[in-house]
């Protein structure tokens, strides 16, 4: 005799059952955590930030940010101004760390404006301009913050991604990597934007020379090496206009 | 309770998962270039695989016997997104660590294999220890792994250095030694996952094959 659980009206409607179930725990699930992830992302941007300018825990070789309990005060307090650039128009918005450079490249692509983020810090006497920068890695989304002076000489940086292989690629959120663009010029002495490139075979690598507009690569990243140049180029290259303005003015 | 305990004692060693019925060889290869990701991999398996066999064992006699896979996949691939959904709201660094990992656990053979061979057919409290054992065993071998790879390929554990600094030439780098690069690449995963299964059974003969 036919088992019930064989009997095919039984399994479609199990089948019905079971996504029912299952979507309702997984949509309350979603809805419930929705905020509680929304507020750890928007916290991570302004530790992103801060980083860049100095204002994190570092300790010996390891990346460690301020804690997220102090992010919004220490953003608050070393974060002067955050500006939007859209058109060559520059406004101040409060809110100006939450736009999605994913989102404002896929715009731009688009034929649209895209609108650029741009947060001025102030730390011991000094001025940073931190933009934040987006492109592709090996396997997925790569990203970062770049802080630079005012000749855009880079203060700081740092990268995140999504999903690079660990030991080799995901590398590139190593103190080890990112301290070495500290000092590196964006632009020539001529004011032409170069952009910095992550080599192979710049036969410096513990990056003494400022000036070669290169840093040491991670051996078995090429890939995400590469996408880290062009993320930087790419992306930094638009704020160009922008320093040049505050050159002129200053 | 002898028979209970065997459960979870016997993937451990003579019936590993791995290295004995080399399942779940995929991620095995694919994340052990560092300790901490091993780890971390190992904890959510357990998890699932904890909470999948009794999920799975629970519903065995009401499961369509032909649409048996596709509702394990469901169970697993809903276990998954709780754990990612919970890391991401309440251990947000972690999760970031984490990064696709947790989602390739769906793909793990181990945890469609364990639902399939024992937790249809037996009670939700050996599930629970056979799913447990299984993971446990997973994670030795995933532990073995790691360590040797982050070690001698990247000269650190848990991202400390260990043999020194590379490049300011310290430690037993002052003495000529270089990091091995090969061994962050996958295929040193599975030179090192057979020599394991080459110690294990030139010590326990019973395990060799004709």
């Amino acid at each position: 005799m036919e088992k019930r659980t064989d009997k095919n009206t039984y399994t479609v409607l199990f089948a019905v059952g079971m996504v029912l179930v299952v979507g309702a725990i997984l949509a309350y699930l979603a809805s419930t955590f929705r905020p509680i992830i929304q507020e750890n992302e928007r916290l991570e941007k302004q530790q992103n930030i801060l980083y860049t300018m100095g204002v994190n825990n570092n300790t010996d070789g390891a990346a460690n940010f301020v804690s997220t309990e102090q992010a919004p005060k220490l953003f608050e307090k070393y974060i002067t101004k955050q500006l939007v650039i859209e058109n060559g128009q520059v406004k101040e918005d409060k809110e100006a760390y939450l736009i999605d450079v994913k989102k404002e490249q896929t715009r731009a692509k688009e034929g649209k404006t895209r609108r650029l983020p741009l947060f001025v810090g102030e730390k011991d006497g000094k001025t940073f301009y931190i933009a934040p920068i987006r492109g592709k890695g090996l396997w997925d989304a790569i990203w970062g913050y770049v802080a630079m002076d005012k000749d855009m000489v880079v203060q700081g940086v740092y990268f995140d991604h999504k999903g690079e292989t660990p030991g080799l690629g995901a590398n590139i959120k190593q103190r080890y990597f990112m301290d070495d663009f500290y000092g590196e010029r964006l632009l020539t002495e001529a004011g032409v934007f170069k952009g910095i490139t992550v080599s192979k075979t710049n036969a410096d690598p513990t990056n003494e020379d400022k000036n070669d507009y290169e840093v040491d690569a991670i051996a078995g990243a090429t890939i995400t090496g590469d996408g880290v140049s062009a993320m930087i180029k790419k992306d930094l290259r638009l704020y160009v206009p922008y320093f040049k303005q505050l050159k002129n003015k200053g | 309770m002898a028979k209970d305990s065997k459960l979870i004692l016997d993937p451990l060693t003579d019936n590993n998962p791995i290295t004995i019925q080399v399942l779940g060889i995929c991620s095995a290869l694919a994340i052990t270039a560092e300790l901490e990701a091993s780890i971390v991999m190992s904890i959510s398996v357990l998890f699932v695989m904890g909470v999948g066999n009794v999920v799975i064992s629970l519903m065995r006699n009401i499961i369509p016997s032909k649409i048996r896979i596709i509702v394990q996949l469901i169970v697993v691939a809903t276990l998954v997104i709780i754990v990612d959904q919970v890391l991401k709201a309440y251990a947000y660094e972690l999760s970031k660590t984490l990064g696709a990992f947790v989602g390739l656990i769906i793909t793990n053979c181990i945890i469609m294999g364990r639902f399939e061979a024992f937790a249809l057919g037996n009670g939700p409290w050996r599930s629970f220890l056979d799913g447990i054992g299984n993971a446990l065993g997973y994670a030795i071998i995933l532990i073995i792994v790691g360590f040797f790879r982050e070690l001698l390929g990247s000269g650190t554990l848990l991202g400390i250095q260990i043999l020194g600094d590379p490049v300011a030439k310290t430690g037993l780098y002052a003495y000529g030694y270089e990091n091995n690069g090969f061994m962050l690449l996958s295929p040193m995963a599975l030179i090192v996952v057979g020599i394991i299964i080459w110690v294990q059974r030139s010590r326990n003969r019973a395990l060799i094959e004709d």
